[in-house]
């Protein structure tokens, strides 16, 4: 299952679709807004996606999960719009029957999700806002 | 040919809008298009590594462009 929403996640819910008597592991890992980044007090968080692609691109990455680990039980929720601190902005549940691959897979596809689905979040801190992932001078501006 | 563009975020800052159409000779590449728009929007930092997206897949920049075809310019992800 792949959910993008502006509605807040719920945990429960998205590990609950992994959920089998077949499975004797289950990993669901949380991000959260964190409230400081580089020395700045984060104040809340804006997150942007591609949302067809956004999409496609957590399918495939549900595919290659099935494709080396033969994990079949994955479900990934990412939240967009506006966050405050500490909500939780992705949940990605994987289960399988050992503990080993789900710790595994758990891993990859965090990886995978940080490097090719277009989501992007911004920072807005005291004093300005930021799009994260973006070194170029210039890519902070103040805040409207 | 007309493609349509779409930027996000910080590219989407920059060049002032979320979307425009451009006018391409067929069988153009977003190589071709990316250099279009370096002069149609100067503020707009796109680096000759950007990725790109035609139609939601990521691609390379001398891919064969399509009339109607979505273009995305992909600024670095930030997701999770």
């Amino acid at each position: 299952m792949i959910h993008i929403t502006t509605e807040p996640l719920n945990p429960q819910e998205v590990t609950d679709l992994v959920r089998k008597d077949s499975n004797g592991a289950v990993i669901t890992f949380l991000g959260t807004t964190r409230d400081f980044s580089e020395g700045r007090n984060v104040l809340h968080l804006e997150y942007e996606a591609y949302q067809p692609m956004a999409e496609n691109m957590l399918l495939q990455i549900a595919q290659e999960v099935r494709d080396q680990w033969g994990i079949e039980d994955i479900a990934i929720a990412h939240r967009v719009g506006k966050l405050e601190i500490g909500e939780i902005s992705l949940v990605v549940a994987i289960a399988s029957p050992h503990r080993k691959d789900a710790f595994e897979a758990s891993q990859y596809a965090m990886d995978r999700i940080k490097t090719i689905v277009p989501i992007w979040k911004k920072e807005v801190f005291q004093g300005g806002e930021a799009w994260i992932g973006n070194h170029e001078e210039g890519s902070t501006t103040p805040a409207p | 040919m007309k493609v349509s563009v779409r930027f996000f975020a910080f590219y989407r800052e920059r060049a002032g809008t979320s979307q425009t159409e451009v006018d391409l000779p067929d069988g153009a590449t977003p190589k071709e298009l990316l250099i279009q728009l370096r002069s149609m929007y100067p503020s707009l930092p796109l680096s000759d590594s950007v990725l790109i997206a035609v139609n939601s897949e990521y691609v390379t920049q001398w891919a064969t462009l399509h009339d109607g075809d979505e273009v995305a310019f992909i600024p670095p992800v930030s997701g999770g």
